[in-house]
């Protein structure tokens, strides 16, 4: 039965959570609490912040995402086909080099358009 | 599904005993890399606690309890103390599935080594894995702190970057095995570890699983030198320690998985499975303290060039020629 | 009541607060978690339904991946992080009629539904019978799949070229 076979997974999901969790409230329960207004401003080498955190960050991280995902779901197109490759051979041989063909034109079409590089 | 008790105690036991083994591992590999990297570095290391400094990660560990636990007064603070909790969690739960030995007969009942064994192990263990971003992201997030920001994000995009590699390269062991149970991996190797017949793939696993784990050379989400502590800049007490048992761990699951996927798992002459499986795993983690005793942390745009670049290819490289390979040998040709 | 139904108890209530606090918090980014807690527990639920390939996949993709990117993008938007949005806009009466419409229909469709049994058994084989699937059957449509990815790919590229300058 799967969902039996996933129990165990659960029980240590409980057990993680409940191990952080406990460490954190021990942690807040047991050391000294003497907050200054100096130790609860931003961290910035010892200078006054200047403008909040919120920062607007560079569009490469998302087509990095992007990429990721689609990259992603042709990883998840593999397993299946992996661990069924060796009763079907060169049919299954065939078929994938045309998949990989394929999504390979729009991997050099990245690179050449250099949304692999990092500037 | 009726509830079978002693089954179901059995399960809670085995993962407490997974749960507080990570955490003694955590701490002894702590002491183990700081003697080790004293060594590299003609130092002696920690050695006053207790004999050979033994002690050292019980006191660490007390330090850290009584350590004052602050929150910025910036910060958002559900998702600030949420995040170190879900980095740890993510890699505590991955190693569910990871096999330590054959099953043994205790009371009368057979007992498997391993918490887990579903059809689709590894990917479990790729998917939960694939959640600990979400500790390295939130925390930059809610510290509301401009390093804690940039290195949440750079963390977050170089895990991701990575995953990619972590997974593909692991097709070609997926297709040897036909399956993806840990369990039938390790037992397809019986005569011959796929460390050899997957050279590659083991190489390309071993690169992306260091950087997944934000170890040195790929430890950037701390580059000290232009990020003070990344993401975890604002964190004190047991949530930092949380932060810094996340990594440990998961360099401890990442060298279970080497030694399961590519080095034959359990399997080896004369000494039992479990010791078999503990030995490979510590030569596993003394390979993870060389490099970072040895290599320079690489620049950023290297770090991401080097995924996209080399191990994105050379690991679907890796997947035809294995196909091509199994295809010819199977036909005869050799 | 057996130990299924309590975890599937388990896993619906985390699915419908996730999705309820996705809707009502005012915070963004706050929404956006909500909604990853709801694709998690719904991993789960896919888990109990034998469907355990989809489960990871799930999470993978749409936890792993595509959480993710809409993370990015609220992150990425000027203005709309950290301050509280409205929860309500003017087309508020609008969207309650075309939800309550919704509603109906798919209570009606629920309540009329036969909800036959399954004759035979859930196929056991999991990720090999997938594979198999992919192979025969499916072979067309596993390719077609690759050029959907390009396509998505070159879109992803051109729209980011665009967003730069």
């Amino acid at each position: 039965m799967v969902p039996a076979d996933f129990l165990p997974i659960l029980v240590l999901i409980i057990v993680a959570v409940g191990m952080s969790a406990i460490a954190i409230a021990l942690s807040a329960l047991l050391g000294p609490h003497k907050s200054t207004p100096t130790k609860l401003m931003p961290y910035e080498s010892g200078m006054v912040p200047v403008g909040d955190a919120r920062l607007r960050f560079s569009i490469r991280f998302f087509v990095v995402a992007i990429l990721f995902i689609l990259f992603d779901v042709e990883a998840i197109f593999f397993y299946p086909w992996a661990v069924y490759f060796r009763r079907l051979g060169l049919f299954a041989l065939i078929q994938i080099v045309v998949f990989v063909g394929i999504l390979f034109v729009g991997y050099f079409y990245a690179w050449r358009k250099g949304a692999l590089e990092w500037e | 599904m009726s509830i079978d008790w002693i089954e179901l105690i059995i399960v809670v036991v085995k993962a407490l005993i997974v749960a507080f083994g990570l955490l003694i591992g955590f701490a002894y590999l702590t002491w183990f890399e700081r003697r080790l990297v004293g060594r590299f570095q003609m130092r002696i290391g920690p050695n006053r606690v207790g004999p050979a400094g033994l002690l050292q990660p019980v006191a660490d560990a007390l330090k850290m309890f009584f350590k004052e636990d602050f929150v910025p007064g910036q910060a958002d603070k559900p998702l600030f103390i949420m995040a170190p909790g879900i980095a740890m969690s993510a890699v505590l739960i991955s190693f569910a599935v990871v096999p330590v030995g054959p099953s043994i007969r205790l009371f009368g009942r057979e007992i498997t080594l391993y918490l887990a064994d579903v059809n689709v192990g590894m990917l479990v263990v790729i998917a939960v894995l694939s959640l600990g971003v979400y500790g390295i992201i939130l925390g930059g997030w809610a510290s509301n702190n401009k390093y804690s920001l940039l290195g949440g994000l750079r963390g977050a995009a170089q895990v991701i970057s990575y995953e990619l590699p972590y997974g593909l390269s692991l097709v070609g062991v997926f297709m040897l095995a036909g399956s993806l149970s840990l369990k039938d991996i390790v037992e397809a190797q019986a005569r011959v570890p796929f460390i050899v017949l997957q050279p590659l793939a083991a190489i390309v696993f071993f690169f992306a699983a260091v950087a997944e784990a934000n170890r040195s050379p790929f430890d950037l989400v701390e580059a000290e030198n232009e990020l003070v502590a990344g993401y975890h800049t604002e964190y004190s007490s047991i949530k930092f320690a949380l932060y810094f048992m996340a990594e440990y761990i998961s360099m401890i699951v990442a060298s279970a998985l080497m030694v399961t996927l590519f080095l034959g798992g359990w399997q080896g002459p004369f000494l039992p499975g479990i010791v078999w499986f503990f030995i490979k795993l510590v030569f596993m983690l003394f390979v993870f303290v060389w490099i970072r005793a040895t290599w320079p942390r690489i620049r950023y745009d290297r770090l991401m060039a080097w995924s996209w670049k080399l191990l994105v290819p050379l690991s679907v490289a890796n997947i035809l020629v294995t196909a091509g390979a199994l295809v010819l040998r199977d036909m005869g040709v050799f | 009541m057996s130990l299924t139904q309590a975890v599937f108890i388990l896993l619906g209530g985390m699915a419908v607060l996730g999705a309820l606090g996705m809707v009502t918090l005012r915070n963004l980014f706050h929404s956006a978690l909500a909604m990853i807690l709801a694709l998690f527990s719904i991993a789960g639920i896919y888990v109990l339904l034998e469907a355990e390939f989809l489960a990871v996949v799930q999470v993978l993709v749409y936890v792993g991946a595509i959480a993710m990117l809409i993370l990015f993008g609220i992150m990425l938007t000027r203005d709309i992080v950290g301050r509280a949005s409205a929860v309500r806009n003017r087309q508020w009466p609008l969207a309650l009629a075309v939800s309550a419409g919704l509603l109906a229909v798919l209570a009606v469709a629920l309540v009329r539904a036969a909800w036959p049994l399954a004759t035979y058994a859930p196929a056991q084989g999991g990720v090999a019978d997938l594979g198999l699937a992919l192979m025969g059957p499916y072979a067309l449509p596993f390719e077609v799949a690759s050029v959907l990815l390009l396509v998505a790919m070159v879109g992803a590229l051109i729209i980011a070229r665009e967003a730069r300058e």
